[in-house]
């Protein structure tokens, strides 16, 4: 394992663990492909630390404006987590969408928003203003 | 008629309220085989915060899948259209008896309802600037985090792009990440106390991923801006939440947010002569969240504030059950058992409920509280008398996480001497 | 009639209550009358934040004008809050006695009282004081009953007398704050004033009233040489919750002591509890804020009168200015050098009490002076023509549920509850708006019919409202503001 370690030094990255209450501070220490976490006081914390640090993500939720419903903003989600250095992008492309009422929960609004491998839904129906 | 010639129409079930209580309520009283129910629900739409919540992070336990406020509020809403539950929009209650009959009005005039029961679920209320008596003008730009995040994701308005937050509680914590993402730049959210009570998961992702700080034992002490808000002062405090002085500093905005705190909303309930728990700001309920005036029961945040929607909508079916049973029985039949008093203690703040029949019991009970601080290392311990009955180790405990113990009618039952039970911190 | 129609026969500076109360009075005569307001609407200075107390007139000096128009103010509220119909109630007030040595304080007050022409004091032990108010502090050793004391809403008077006034033709220009006060002639004035969109305009008047509050000062100086210095003097207070309202049924003073000025503990007329005011001299009138050290103060003096105050219901704090001036007394008529010029300077407590009555000691004054100097017949009008009621603003919440029932069939906006907390609805909002002068800001709203005013503090009821005072004002809800223009609650878009 130890021929696997490049020669910089590792980079240790300090976080707290949110898989529960206790909120442990985590030190993930990454050197090269070699990830390893401390201070965690169970399994969930080592894998939450882990992959915050090496592919964190977020799911994006917003609104957008909606002409002709029955209120003025639909509510938009990625539909999945998204990789977290692409949130502004995401929500670059969230704030071109203007929507016309109906809109249906769940309704795919852009595919594949930014990129990000995940649809940009929305979040609740919104019925045309009779 | 009623005394003033107003027509009085009957219902078997008046649910007070179409947010998620309100609608998991209806949904269980349904389940349980209560044909005749209405909700009545002020908003234009039914979901009740919910809507305004369009984060995600709930339905977690109920669904086991994270949803936003909307689609869980959603999930809900469905299954009372399924059931065809009447939910009369744009209708305001005003007026509870203590024999149950009801004053609302809406659009179409003033209706009085007889309800045969009753479940409150009018929420909760954030508590306003004026009650923390902030030192300074009171000028324009100041909202509760609730009241932002209204206008911004109903309303669609934008409010201010340089903000400062008093408090983190949730929806504080939400809304700085929330106005972050729409290009205001959040300064600083303040704390008086030394914790937050907010969630973990939203102090990471609402401001430690927007490089936001949050300052802990810090409090805003002056508002500056006679028109608009131009700025704050935020000062340390020592352990007695006095301003430390010395410690001032500018923080230039055009916005300040307040999230101190929930108060559950229960002017109806106090009007209607509801015995009201101190420490809760919610009514005083037994095991089957019954009120003191018989057939009027209570869940969600008008009982006690949440942290998670999903113990809100557990608890509004055990409402929505004990209804059923109220209104098939015609009485409480239980309640000729004399109660057992639950007390906090401690360490312990509250618990809901606060008092259990016995005989009236499901074979298991979730007593839910909340601690008056963080705590490591304690044991939850539960007392019959002066016998403990039963510890728990907690390796963790804050004031804004709601904690639980389950007790179990075949152990009550079998300390029939029991008038008190006691749930406390030991170490 | 060959008065030119540009000329006013009185330009009156200010519509807080002294203003509106003289516009009322002078409109009962043929006049032109033009009220200037700097702020955006009428009670926007002191008279917004006070004690909201009708004094019962035992504490000015016998012979002043404070205390014969206050004793003679206190005696036409009665009549005056059924004819114009707004909320006052005759509950009374106490002063407070702690001390043996003191008592005979209390004994000089109650003698000034009689000497002012004050009906209905009686002197009583601490015990029986406490009959009455039993949470009162035991430490009470003596107190003064003043039965013709009592409360009122300050905001819905001094709306009542703009209303009453308008309705009678006297017309109310708002943020237009004045500049320059000239001689145009020797008969007329000449004032300059910066209208709402920043431009300068000019009216010419015969008579000029001085009703500026704060900034009587400045107008006063800008036409005599005897110059005039308002100090506004701060006061802060707090207002608890309903649920603390029925504490107390008298307004509470103490007995001015070596021990300080006292604090106040009073229902308000609409049912909340009110402490304050201390007193701080600050230097400039737009010092309204409260500070930590004033609510301290009015906090820990309150409790010497009713050691049980819950201020863990308080649901807001605020600070007003006082118009103090070194004379002491209100400073009401012509300066010797600027005839035609008439102040209603220095007012300051009991002001609020005593503007029914300055509103008419002044009209005459500037009537009589219109007459003698033969600038106009300033003819009474007759009493059928004038407007002497006035429909108070609508609370559905209070009506029978039939009668609520009725009106919201009438008009379904009164279904509408838009502020959960004092059960306000979108008509009662629509009603504050269309009155003349009506509400044009959110605060204006508040203070007519009290949305946002419960204990919530407009929590959950501002989007709403901001979006029908938008709708009925014709404008963007960008453009509302909660007071004055720069108040605006929202951002514009970009």
């Amino acid at each position: 394992m130890a021929a696997k370690k490049n020669n910089s030094t590792p980079e240790i990255v300090e976080l707290t663990c949110i898989q529960c209450p206790i909120g442990c501070q985590l030190k993930v220490t990454v050197d090269g492909s070699d990830v390893s976490v401390t201070g965690n006081t169970c399994p969930r914390g080592e894998i939450y630390g882990k992959q915050e640090v090496t592919s964190p993500v977020r799911t994006v939720t917003s609104t957008v404006p909606v002409d002709n419903g029955i209120i003025a903003r639909a509510p938009v989600r990625t539909a999945a987590p998204i990789p977290k250095q692409s949130i502004m992008d995401v929500m670059e492309a969230v704030h071109s969408l203007k929507l016309t009422a109906p809109v249906t929960l769940g309704e795919v609004l852009i595919s594949n928003v930014a990129g990000t491998g995940s649809d940009l839904i929305a979040t609740r129906d919104i019925p045309a203003a009779s | 008629m009623s005394a003033n010639n107003l027509p009085i129409e009957k219902h078997e079930l008046v649910i007070v309220g179409g947010g998620p209580a309100g609608l998991a309520a209806a949904a269980s009283a349904r389940e349980s085989g209560v044909r005749d129910i209405l909700i009545i629900e002020r908003d234009s739409q039914p979901g009740g915060i919910l809507n305004q919540c369009i984060h995600n992070g709930f339905g977690l336990h109920t669904f086991g899948e994270e949803l936003t406020g909307p689609e869980y509020a959603a999930r809900y809403i469905r299954r009372v259209q399924e059931e065809n539950i009447p939910c009369r929009l744009g209708t305001i209650v005003t007026d509870i008896s203590r024999d149950r009959r009801i004053t609302c009005i809406s659009r179409e005039g003033v209706s009085l309802i007889d309800a045969g029961a009753v479940i409150l679920a009018m929420g909760c209320r954030e508590r306003p600037r004026g009650a923390l008596s902030i030192p300074g003008y009171r000028p324009a730009g100041i909202y509760t985090a609730g009241t932002a995040q209204r206008l911004m994701n109903i309303e669609g308005k934008k409010i201010g792009k340089e903000v400062v937050i008093l408090g983190s509680g949730d929806i504080g914590l939400i809304m700085a990440r929330r106005m972050t993402l729409e290009g205001a730049h959040v300064s600083a959210v303040a704390e008086l106390m030394s914790y937050s009570g907010g969630l973990k998961r939203n102090i990471v992702q609402c401001l430690q991923d927007y490089g936001i700080p949050l300052l802990l034992s810090h409090t805003v002490t002056n508002i500056h801006g006679r028109d608009h808000i131009e700025g704050v002062t935020i000062q340390e405090v020592d352990e007695h939440r006095s301003p430390i002085p010395g410690t001032e500093k500018y923080y230039p905005c055009d916005t300040l947010l307040l999230s101190c705190g929930l108060l559950p909303e229960n002017e109806l309930s106090r009007a209607a002569g509801i015995t009201m728990n101190r420490v809760t700001g919610g009514p005083d309920v037994d095991e089957s969240l019954s009120t003191d005036i018989p057939g009027v029961f209570a869940c969600g945040n008008v009982l006690h504030v949440h942290d998670l929607v999903d113990y809100v909508s557990e608890e509004a079916a055990r409402a929505g059950r004990s209804a059923a049973r109220f209104l098939s029985s015609g009485q409480d039949l239980e309640k000729d058992t004399a109660a057992v008093v639950l007390k906090a203690e401690g360490g312990v703040r509250y618990t809901v409920p606060q008092y259990i029949h016995p005989s009236g019991m499901d074979d298991k009970l979730t007593v839910r509280f909340r601690v008056d601080n963080n705590y490591r290392d304690r044991y939850v311990s539960v007392y019959f008398g002066s016998e403990r009955i039963s510890r728990q180790k907690k390796r963790v405990l804050a004031p804004g996480e709601m904690e639980q113990v389950v007790l179990t009618k075949e152990k009550l039952l079998s300390y029939p001497d029991t008038k008190e039970i006691t749930i406390k911190l030991e170490d | 009639m060959n008065k030119k129609k540009s000329i006013m026969d009185a330009v009156i500076i200010g519509a807080g209550v002294t203003g509106c109360s003289i516009a009322r009075s002078l409109s009962r005569y043929d006049l032109d009358i033009l009220v200037l307001e700097k702020e955006e609407d009428v009670c926007s200075g002191t008279s917004k934040a006070n004690s909201a107390i009708i004094h019962a007139g035992f504490d000015a000096e016998t012979g002043t004008l404070k205390a014969k128009l206050n004793v003679k103010g206190a005696k036409m509220l009665p009549r005056l809050s059924r004819e114009l119909d707004f909320p006052y109630k005759q509950n009374g007030s106490m002063v407070l006695c702690f001390r043996r040595e003191d008592e005979p304080g209390l004994k000089a007050l109650y003698e000034r009282g009689i000497a002012n022409g004050v009906e209905g004091l009686t002197l009583m032990s601490g015990d029986e004081a406490r009959k009455l108010e039993p949470a009162l502090s035991k430490e009470v050793t003596m107190a003064m009953l003043a039965s013709t004391a009592g409360i009122v809403c300050p905001f819905q008077m001094t709306a009542a007398f703009a209303e009453n006034a308008a309705a009678n033709g006297a017309r109310f220009r708002f943020l237009t704050e004045v500049i320059r006060i000239e001689k145009a002639d020797h008969s007329l004035y000449k004032v300059t004033f910066r209208d709402a969109s920043g431009n300068e305009e000019e009216v010419d008047t015969r008579t000029v009233v001085n009703a500026a509050g704060l900034y009587s000062d400045v107008c006063h100086n800008m036409v005599s040489e005897d110059k005039l210095e308002v100090i506004p003097r701060r006061g802060e207070y707090l207002i608890l919750d309903k649920t603390a309202g029925s504490l107390v049924s008298h307004t509470i003073f103490q007995l001015p002591s070596a021990l300080g000025k006292g604090v106040l503990v009073t229902p308000t007329v609409h049912g909340n509890l009110l402490i304050g005011p201390n007193a701080e001299d600050v230097g400039s009138a737009e010092e309204t804020n409260i500070t930590a050290k004033g609510l301290a103060e009015i906090r820990s003096t309150a409790l010497l009168s009713v050691p049980s105050v819950p201020y863990g219901q308080t649901i807001t704090g605020f600070a007003g200015l006082r118009a103090h001036t070194k004379r002491g007394d209100f400073i009401l008529g012509e300066p010797a050098d600027a005839k035609g010029f008439f102040d209603a300077a220095g007012v300051e407590s009991p002001g609020l009490s005593a503007s029914p009555a300055l509103g008419d000691y002044l009209a005459r004054r500037i009537v009589n002076y219109l007459r003698k100097s033969g600038l106009s017949k300033a003819v009474h009008k007759d009493r059928k023509e004038i407007v002497t009621r006035r429909r108070g603003f609508i609370h559905a919440g209070e009506l029978p549920a039939d009668k609520r029932d009725a009106l919201i069939r009438k008009d379904p906006d009164f279904g509408v509850i838009i502020c959960r907390c004092e059960n306000i609805s979108a008509g009662e909002i629509k009603d504050a708006i269309r009155r003349t002068p009506g509400a044009v800001s959110m605060d204006g709203i508040k203070r007519r019919v009290r949305q946002g005013m419960g204990r919530c503090q407009a929590g959950f009821c501002t989007p709403a409202a901001m979006a029908i005072l938008a709708r009925e004002l014709g404008i963007p809800e960008e453009e509302v503001c909660k007071n004055r223009p720069g108040s605006e609650l929202l951002m514009k878009e970009e």
